[in-house]
């Protein structure tokens, strides 16, 4: 049985929506930068998806590079976190507030 | 339909197979000067017991943050493997293997610069005192 | 699969994309020379002098039409070429700049130029796109490469922090990015920008795919432009950031952003569709960053949230929704990066220890015009121009936006424009009275004099002059905005016939 294209895209769109809450809501920045790969993958997952339905490759060479950009992104990510954690000894977005207004 | 599959089988019987003799013959033949280091649970320095919210040396970050990076550049040689073949059919290999050899160099540049900097010295302090430092 | 031929027209390709391959290439040469020579003295030099032949080239490029290179990944020449002239200059006026300033605050290193090298070959790529994936890797590319910049000066909490809080916001809008190039894909069939309209032609795909994938996209690169109300991460990482870095920042990673949204609605996404809803960011983006710069004390928040200001201005020019308000847009992008690159290196100089950058107020700048005039007369340059006064350039930018607003019926925004345009001269217009006719407080004197003391470095008169002079010759010879207006004529002919 074939799976239709609908599936995939509301399975994508539900990932989507749970890596967007747990940005929102989370209030640790690795779980933050977690949320955000989960976001990445869950559109990788349509692009493949898509891809697959209308026969064109464009969109797996995209996958591609959004796995190796979060990668980076990643690697970035965690440099500055560590970096804050030795000034602030804290990785709580709560406790970044030194500008206001 | 199942004889399909019989390639399949002999290459994970040979994989199994070939794992185990080397494992085997390491044993016969190769040399033993057990240490305590060695003979630790993991071989990373890691003491595995006692409580796991030590702090880490950050070098191991340093090293997998670098690990990531170049673990997952290699995705791109994936199509390229694939597709190599019909470039060769059609005449284009020098071409693509030289965008490939590029992109090889790009990346043995960055593992250059990373070694220059002393990213993987685990235990020169020079080093890590310049990295503190800025 | 027939590959004959797959690499016939490299040689065309790379020779069209020269700036591009000049500055890769560059770029690992500095890497190569940093690892072996740390942070050797000529590292930032040979970027100046890479951006300047890149220029030359595409000066000389620049009156041809664009055309696809690369299999139509990307666009060479035209429109192209002039977005890539704004961002090498940004480029190599950063450069100049950070020599000096870097050197002051201790961290001069060799890796700044080579990511500021690197951040401009993302931009150029997302300049000149023509296919989502080619916009999506350059924006990732630039930027991964701000991240870094902006978290530079390690050793200072107010750094890190914005550091943190542009990364995260940044990979957040790029998740919504990203879904938005998905949906756009799955309600197209296509990534190349130029073949959209026909797959919308045909009525391929469902509207709420298309609406879905437009609106996130959009949210994407207002976010990247920072246009109210994705602005929030703007003041805090303007501030944050090493003060020349944000002048990079604040003009040449936005003109790339906006040249390609101008290249989205232009090839790919008829604008009257959603002209009303680009004329209310636009509204909202000037009436924010303009209202509230009004209350600012220190000289980079300021600025951040008049670069927020001016994102609206730009904003109206694409919201016309016409070949002459994209090119006034582009137009006004070439003025404002000489502006606020200007600016922010007026203010690069003005910082004596380091750390006053994040927590400098205005008034502890009292009459800097009398002890250094050259910062105080360009500064004052550059805040005219900002306001919009003739005969600088950045009266005629506003011209070349507001215009194609009004032909196309949006008189109410460029009411809005002109009257927050108002009450922006009087927090431009402060800083002026604080530098020429506010004498300093006693207590400020000792760091004044010590002030003093530091010449300005050669590089750093040379670009202010250049910036200051280009915006007085922009200003007077409207010949470069007429020039604009040609990027796109020639293919909307095109474009309307396949609508």
């Amino acid at each position: 049985m074939e799976i239709s294209l609908d599936w995939y895209l509301a399975l994508s769109a539900v990932l989507f929506a749970i890596g967007v809450l747990g940005v929102l809501f989370r209030r640790n920045a690795i779980v933050i930068l977690m949320s955000v790969e989960l976001m990445l993958n869950a559109v990788n997952l349509s692009l493949v998806a898509v891809s697959q339905s209308i026969g064109d490759l464009s969109g797996q060479i995209l996958v591609f590079f959004v796995m190796s950009v979060a990668a980076a992104e990643a690697a970035v990510g965690l440099a500055i976190v560590i970096a804050i954690f030795r000034k602030k000894v804290s990785v709580d977005v709560n406790d970044f507030t030194l500008f206001r207004y | 339909m199942l004889s399909d599959f019989i390639p399949l089988f002999l290459s994970m019987v040979m994989a199994g197979g070939l794992a185990l003799t080397l494992l085997k013959a390491a044993e016969i033949f190769g040399p033993k000067r057990p240490n305590v280091t060695k003979r630790a649970a993991y071989e990373s320095g890691m003491d595995p017991i006692g409580t796991a919210r030590d702090r880490y040396s950050i070098k191991f970050y340093l090293v997998a943050m670098i690990f990531i990076v170049f673990d997952v550049e290699v995705v791109f040689l994936y199509p390229w493997a694939v597709s190599f073949r019909d470039f060769i059919a059609a005449g284009e290999a020098g071409g693509v293997l030289a965008v490939v050899f590029l992109f090889i160099i790009i990346l043995g540049i960055g593992l250059l610069y990373d070694i220059k900097k002393g990213g993987l010295d685990f235990d020169d302090l020079r080093h890590q005192r310049e990295f503190q430092g800025r | 699969m027939d590959l004959t031929g797959a690499y016939a027209s490299l040689g065309s390709d790379l020779g069209n994309a020269f700036s591009l391959v000049l500055l890769s290439v560059v770029g690992l040469v500095m890497v190569v020379w940093d690892s072996l020579r740390n942070d050797h003295r000529a590292i930032p030099w040979i970027g100046v002098a890479a951006s300047v032949l890149a220029i030359s080239f595409e000066l000389l490029r620049m009156p041809g039409p664009a055309e696809k290179i690369f299999y139509g990944l990307m666009w060479a020449g035209g429109y192209a070429s002039f977005v890539n002239i704004i961002i090498l200059a940004a480029t190599a006026f950063t450069l100049a700049i950070s020599v000096h300033y870097l050197d002051r605050i201790g961290h001069n290193y060799g890796e700044v130029y080579s990511l500021v090298v690197f951040a401009s070959a993302g931009m150029i790529v997302l300049g000149s796109a023509n296919s989502l994936i080619t916009v999506f890797v350059g924006l990732e590319t630039m930027s991964i490469c701000l991240y870094i910049l902006t978290g530079l000066v390690r050793t200072e909490e107010g750094s890190v922090e914005s550091a943190l809080k542009y990364f995260l916001l940044g990979a957040f809008s790029t998740g919504f990015f990203l879904y938005g190039i998905a949906l756009l894909y799955a309600a197209t069939g296509t990534l190349y920008l130029d073949e959209m309209p026909a797959a919308l032609a045909g009525g391929a795909g469902s509207e709420v795919l298309l609406w879905g994938g437009v609106g996130l996209l959009f949210i994407g690169f207002l976010f990247k432009v920072s246009a109210a109300p994705f602005h929030m991460w703007t003041p805090d990482v303007y501030q944050g950031a090493p003060t020349t870095l944000t002048g990079y920042m604040s003009t040449a990673s936005k003109a790339s952003a906006f040249a390609a949204l101008v290249l989205v609605v232009y090839h790919a996404l008829p604008a009257e569709r959603w002209m009303l809803v680009l004329a209310i960011v636009a509204a909202a983006t000037m009436i924010l960053g303009n209202v509230v710069a009004i209350a600012q004390s220190n000289v980079k928040r300021m600025l951040a949230y008049s670069s927020i200001a001016h994102a609206g201005y730009v904003l109206v020019g694409i919201a016309a929704g016409t070949t002459a308000g994209y090119s006034g847009a582009l137009f006004y992008l070439l003025v404002y990066t000489l502006m606020n690159i200007g600016a922010f290196g007026v203010m690069a100089a003005l910082e004596w220890d380091g750390h006053v950058g994040q927590k400098q107020d205005l008034d502890s700048l009292a009459g800097i015009g009398y002890r250094k005039p050259l910062l105080g007369v360009s500064m004052g340059f550059f805040m005219f121009s900002l306001t919009g006064f003739p005969p600088l350039g950045g009266f005629i930018g506003k011209y070349a936006v507001f215009a194609p607003a009004i032909d196309a019926g949006l008189t109410w925004l460029v009411i809005v424009g002109l009257l927050t345009s108002a009450a922006s001269a009087y927090y431009y217009l402060r800083v002026l009275y604080v530098f020429w006719m506010k004498s300093p407080e006693e207590e400020a004197a000792p760091a004044l004099d010590q002030l003093m003391a530091s010449p300005l470095s050669m590089s750093t008169s040379v670009v202010l002059v250049v910036c200051a002079g280009l915006l007085l010759v922009l200003g007077i010879y409207p010949g470069v905005l007429e020039s604009t207006t040609l990027f796109f004529s020639d293919s909307a002919a095109a474009v309307a016939a396949i609508r």
